[in-house]
C-alpha cells in the first residue's frame, strides 16, 4: 500500500452488512414474537448472538485496516464526522423522552388537575384528582408509591459519572503525551466507575420495585422515570462495554499519540453519556 | 479539503465481483444506489395495489369488495410502504446514484455502512408485509398510529413497531452517510455555494432526517412498552395524554413530510435550468430558501392536530407559522418559473414531469393554505380534502420528480436513451390520470367525506367514480413506466456523456454509463 496515505480508501465488498440485517431482521422477530407469547426469547438471543459476532467482526476488520495504515487523514475525518452526527441522532431520541417529561409535568397533569383549559375534563372525569407531580395518575396506577429522592444514590452516581468524564480527559491526555501506563490506569478508572454507576443503579431499582412500590406500572411518573433512567443506563452500559473495549486495545498497544479515533469516538461518546445524565439528574431527580 | 481518490485493497480488480454476491456485499455507490431504486420501484407497486383496493372499494357506496378492517389495513400499509419504502428509498437512491458524481468524489464516504443502510430496508418491509397475514390482520390504525386506536392491533402490533425501528436505523445510517460525503468528500473548487441543488437539498433532507428519525423511535417505543410493559404515556388515568402521542409524532411528521419534498425541489432545479438552457434564476436564495423551510418544519407540527383541543394560543402559534412556510415555498416557485422565462425551452419527458410538477405542486401548495388556516381546518379535517392536498403534494410532486430525475438520468446511467415516445405517453397518462383521480377529492372533502372509512353517502358516487377511474388509469400507466426503465436498461440508442444540451454539472463529464468508481482523481472545479 504505497500510496495509501493520500488515497480515499473504499472497501471492496463487505458480507458484514447482511450478516447485521439477519441479525437485527431475527432479534425484532424474535422480540415481536416474544411479546406475542408465541415463542420463547431464544430467537432474540439468537438475533442478539448475531449482531454481535458482526460487531466483532466488522470493527476487527476495521482495526486490522487501521492498523495496516490504510486509511489517510481524510478517511479519519468521515469517521469522526460520522460518529458526531450518530451522536447528535442519540442526542434527539433523548430529546424526545425529555419532551415526554415536560409535557406531562407542565401541560397534561395541570390540566387534568383542572387548570388552564382542563376545568371540565376535571370535573366531569375526574373530580377528586388533586395529586400532583410526582402522580401516577388520576386512577391512581400501581398503586401508593414513593417518589425517588435526588441526594441519595442520585448525588452519589452524579459524582461518580462526573470523576469519569474527568479521569478519561486524563487518559486522553496521557495518550497524546504517550504515556501509555498512565492511559491504560486512567482508562481503567474509567471503565470501573462506570460500572459502579450502574451497580447503583441497579440497587436503586431494585429497591424502587421492592421497598417503594415504584415501579413501569406507577402511571406517568414510573413511565418516564423508568423510561429515562433505564434508555440512560443501556447507553451507560454500552459505553462501558466500549470502554472495555478500548482499554484492551490500549493495553495491546494500539492508538498512537496522533492517530486514535476510536479512542475520542468512544470518549465522545461517554460525554454525551454524562451530559444526559446531569439532564435527568436535574429534570427527573431534583426538580 | 484534501482530493479524494479511490483505493482499493485488490488492486488488479476494479470492476464488480460476480452474481448475486455482487449486490449483497457491494460497498459501490452506484450498485447500492440502483438497489434502492429498484427496491423503490418493487414498493410503488405493492403500495399500488393496495391503492386499487382501496379505490375499488370506494367505486361504489356500500360494501362491495373488502371487509372494512381490511379496507383499513389498506389505507394503513398503503401509506407506510408508500412513504418508507417507496419515496425515501427512491431519493435515497437517487442520492447515491449522484452526489459521488456531482461533488466529484470516488464514492460515498462511508461504504460498507451504506450497504447496511440498504440491507436493512428488504427486511424491514418483509416485517411490516407480513403483518397482513397475522392473526387479527395488519396494522389498521392509519400510518399516524395513534393511540389508543392502534393499542387494539392484534398480533401485527409488535412486528409494525419492530419493523419501523429498522427504516429508522436504515434512513439514520443513510443520511449520516449522506452529510458526511458531501462535507468531507468534495472535489477541489468545490465550495458549498457551487454545489448543484441536489446535493444541497439532500444535505438539508439528511439532517431533518437525522433529527426526526430518532424522536419518531422514541414515539413507538412509547406505544410499545404502553402495550406490553404497563406504562402510561399516552393514558389519561395514569397521567399522560394521548394527545402527548400526537405531539411527538408530528414533531416528526412535519419534518417528514419536508423529507419527502426537498430533494424533489432539488431535481427539480437540477431539470429545469437543463431544458430551458438558462442557468438556474437565484441559486442561494433556492439554498436559504431551503434551509428556511427545513427550520420552520420544525415548528408547524400541530397543523395537524387543530381539532383535538388545543389552547388558542397554540392554534394561532401553528396557524401563523404554517403559513409562514408558503413564503420560501413561493420563493421556489418564483425561481423556477423565472428560469424559464424567456428560455429556449423544449420538453423532452423529464422536463414535461417537472413543468407539471412546478403547477401541481403549487395546488398541493395553495390547499395546504388553506389547510392552515385554524378555523378552516375544523371543517377541512380528516376529510377527502386532506387527502387530496397531500397526493398533490407526494403524488404529483415527490413521485413526479421521481420519475424526472428517472428520466433525467437514466441515459447516464445505462448508458442508453429510454424511448422518447414511450416516455411522453407515459407522462400525458400519468399527468391527466393523477388529477382525474385527485381533483374531484376536493370536492367530496369539502362537501364533507371523511377519509378512511370504506362507505359513504350516495351523494358522493359520482366523484367517487371519476376518482376511481382516474386511479385505475394512473395505476395500468405505472406498468408502463416500469416496461420503459426495463426496455432502457435492456438497450436502446447509445447515450452521449453530456446526454442533453443543456446539461451542467460534473456528472455529465463522466462516460455514460460512468465507470465503476466516479473519480478516481477528484476533477479540478472551476
Ligand atoms: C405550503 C405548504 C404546506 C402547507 C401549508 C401544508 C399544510 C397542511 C395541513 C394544515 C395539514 C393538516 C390537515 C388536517 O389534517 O386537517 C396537512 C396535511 C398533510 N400534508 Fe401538508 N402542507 C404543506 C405542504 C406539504 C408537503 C410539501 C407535503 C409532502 C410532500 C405535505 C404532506 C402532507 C401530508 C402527508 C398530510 C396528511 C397527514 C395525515 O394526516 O395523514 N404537505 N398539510
Ligand atoms: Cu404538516
Amino acid at each position: 500500500m504505497a500510496h495509501a496515505q493520500t488515497d480515499y480508501y473504499v472497501p471492496h465488498g463487505s458480507h458484514w452488512p447482511i450478516v447485521g440485517s439477519i441479525g437485527l431482521f431475527t432479534t425484532a422477530v424474535g422480540a415481536a414474537m416474544f411479546l406475542n407469547d408465541k415463542f420463547g426469547p431464544w430467537m432474540l438471543y439468537a438475533g442478539l448472538a448475531i449482531i454481535i459476532f458482526m460487531m466483532f467482526g466488522w470493527f476487527g476488520t476495521v482495526i486490522n485496516e487501521s492498523l495496516s495504515g490504510m486509511y489517510n487523514q481524510q478517511v479519519d475525518h468521515s469517521f469522526r464526522q460520522g460518529m458526531m452526527w450518530f451522536i447528535f441522532s442519540e442526542v434527539m431520541f433523548f430529546a424526545a423522552f425529555f419532551g415526554v417529561l415536560f409535557y406531562a409535568r407542565n401541560l397534561s397533569v395541570p390540566w387534568l388537575l383542572g387548570m388552564g383549559s382542563g376545568l371540565t375534563t376535571h370535573e366531569v372525569l375526574w373530580s377528586g384528582y388533586n395529586q400532583a407531580w410526582p402522580t401516577n395518575g388520576p386512577a391512581d396506577v400501581g398503586g401508593d408509591f414513593h417518589p425517588m429522592g435526588a441526594w441519595g444514590i442520585p448525588a452519589l452516581n452524579t459524582l461518580l459519572l462526573l470523576s469519569s468524564g474527568v479521569t478519561i480527559t486524563l487518559a486522553h491526555w496521557a495518550l497524546k503525551s504517550g504515556e501509555r501506563k498512565k492511559l491504560v490506569m486512567w482508562l481503567a478508572a474509567t471503565v470501573l466507575l462506570g460500572a459502579t454507576f450502574l451497580g447503583f443503579q441497579a440497587y436503586e431499582y431494585i429497591h424502587a420495585y421492592h421497598e417503594m412500590n415504584l415501579t413501569l406500572h406507577t402511571g406517568i411518573y414510573g413511565s418516564t422515570f423508568f423510561m429515562l433512567t433505564g434508555f440512560h443506563g443501556l447507553h451507560v452500559t454500552i459505553g462501558t462495554i466500549m470502554l472495555l473495549v478500548i482499554l484492551l486495545r490500549c493495553m495491546k498497544g494500539h492508538f498512537s499519540a496522533d492517530e486514535h479515533f476510536g479512542f475520542e469516538a468512544v470518549a465522545w461518546y461517554w460525554h454525551f453519556v454524562d451530559v444526559v445524565w446531569l439532564g435527568l439528574f436535574i429534570f427527573v431527580y431534583v426538580l | 479539503m484534501s482530493s479524494a481518490t479511490a483505493i482499493h485493497d485488490a488492486h488488479d480488480d476494479h470492476g464488480p465481483s460476480k452474481g448475486i454476491m455482487r449486490w449483497i456485499t457491494t460497498t459501490n455507490h452506484k450498485d447500492i444506489g440502483t438497489l434502492y431504486l429498484i427496491f423503490a420501484l418493487i414498493m410503488f407497486m405493492i403500495g399500488g395495489a393496495m391503492a386499487m383496493i382501496i379505490r375499488a372499494e370506494l367505486f361504489q357506496p356500500g360494501m362491495q369488495l373488502v371487509d372494512p378492517a381490511f379496507f383499513n389495513q389498506m389505507t394503513t400499509v398503503h401509506a407506510l410502504v408508500m412513504i418508507f419504502g417507496g419515496v425515501m428509498p427512491a431519493f435515497t437512491g437517487l442520492a447515491n446514484w449522484l452526489i459521488p458524481m456531482m461533488i466529484g468524489a470516488p464514492d460515498m464516504a462511508l461504504p460498507r455502512m451504506n450497504n447496511w443502510s440498504f440491507w436493512i430496508l428488504p427486511f424491514a418491509f418483509t416485517m411490516l408485509l407480513s403483518t397482513l397475514f397475522m392473526n387479527g390482520g395488519g396494522p389498521a390504525a392509519g400510518w399516524t398510529m395513534y393511540p389508543p386506536l392502534v393499542l387494539q392491533t392484534g398480533d401485527a402490533f409488535p412486528f409494525m413497531i419492530l419493523s419501523i425501528h429498522m427504516m429508522g436505523i436504515s434512513s439514520i445510517m443513510g443520511s449520516i452517510n449522506v452529510i458526511v460525503t458531501i462535507m468531507n468528500m468534495r472535489a477541489p473548487g468545490m465550495t458549498l455555494m457551487k454545489m448543484p441543488l441536489f446535493v444541497w437539498t439532500w444535505l438539508i433532507t439528511a439532517y431533518l432526517l437525522i433529527a426526526t428519525m430518532p424522536v419518531l423511535a422514541g414515539a413507538v417505543t412509547m406505544l410499545l412498552t404502553d402495550k406490553f410493559f404497563g406504562t402510561s404515556f399516552f393514558s389519561a388515568a395514569g397521567g399522560g395524554d394521548p394527545v402527548l402521542y400526537q405531539h411527538v409524532f408530528w414533531f416528526f411528521g412535519h419534518p417528514e413530510v419536508y423529507i419527502l419534498i426537498l430533494p424533489a425541489f432539488g431535481i427539480i432545479s437540477q431539470i429545469i435550468p437543463t431544458f430551458a438552457r438558462k442557468p438556474l434564476f437565484g441559486y442561494s436564495s433556492m439554498v436559504y430558501a431551503t434551509a428556511s423551510i427545513a427550520f420552520l418544519s420544525f415548528i408547524v407540527w400541530a397543523h395537524h392536530m387543530f381539532t383535538v383541543g388545543m389552547p388558542t394560543a397554540g392554534e394561532l402559534f401553528f396557524m401563523y407559522a404554517t403559513m409562514m412556510i408558503a413564503v420560501p415555498t413561493g420563493v421556489k416557485v418564483f425561481n423556477w418559473v423565472s428560469t424559464m422565462w424567456r428560455g429556449s425551452m423544449t420538453f423532452e419527458t423529464p422536463m414535461l414531469f417537472a413543468i407539471a410538477f412546478v403547477f401541481l405542486f403549487t395546488i398541493g401548495g395553495f390547499s395546504g393554505l388553506m389547510l392552515a388556516i385554524a378555523p378552516a381546518d375544523f371543517q377541512y379535517h380528516d376529510t377527502y380534502f386532506v387527502v387530496a392536498h397531500f397526493h398533490y403534494v407526494l403524488v404529483s410532486g415527490a413521485v413526479f420528480s421521481i420519475m424526472a430525475a428517472a428520466y433525467y438520468w437514466m441515459p447516464k446511467w445505462t448508458g442508453h436513451m429510454y424511448d422518447e415516445k414511450l416516455g411522453k405517453i407515459h407522462f400525458w397518462l400519468s399527468a391527466i390520470s393523477m388529477n382525474v383521480l385527485f381533483f374531484p377529492q376536493h370536492f367530496l372533502g369539502l362537501a364533507g367525506m371523511p377519509r378512511r372509512i370504506p362507505d359513504y353517502s350516495v351523494q358522493f358516487t359520482g366523484f367517487n367514480q371519476i376518482s376511481s377511474i382516474g386511479g385505475f388509469v394512473f395505476g395500468l400507466s405505472q406498468v408502463l413506466f416500469c416496461y420503459i426503465v426495463y426496455k432502457t436498461i435492456k438497450g436502446g440508442q447509445p447515450a452521449t456523456d453530456n446526454v442533453w444540451e443543456g446539461a451542467h454539472g460534473l456528472e455529465w463529464t463522466l462516460p455514460s454509463p460512468p465507470p465503476y468508481h466516479s473519480f478516481i482523481e477528484a476533477p479540478a472545479v472551476k
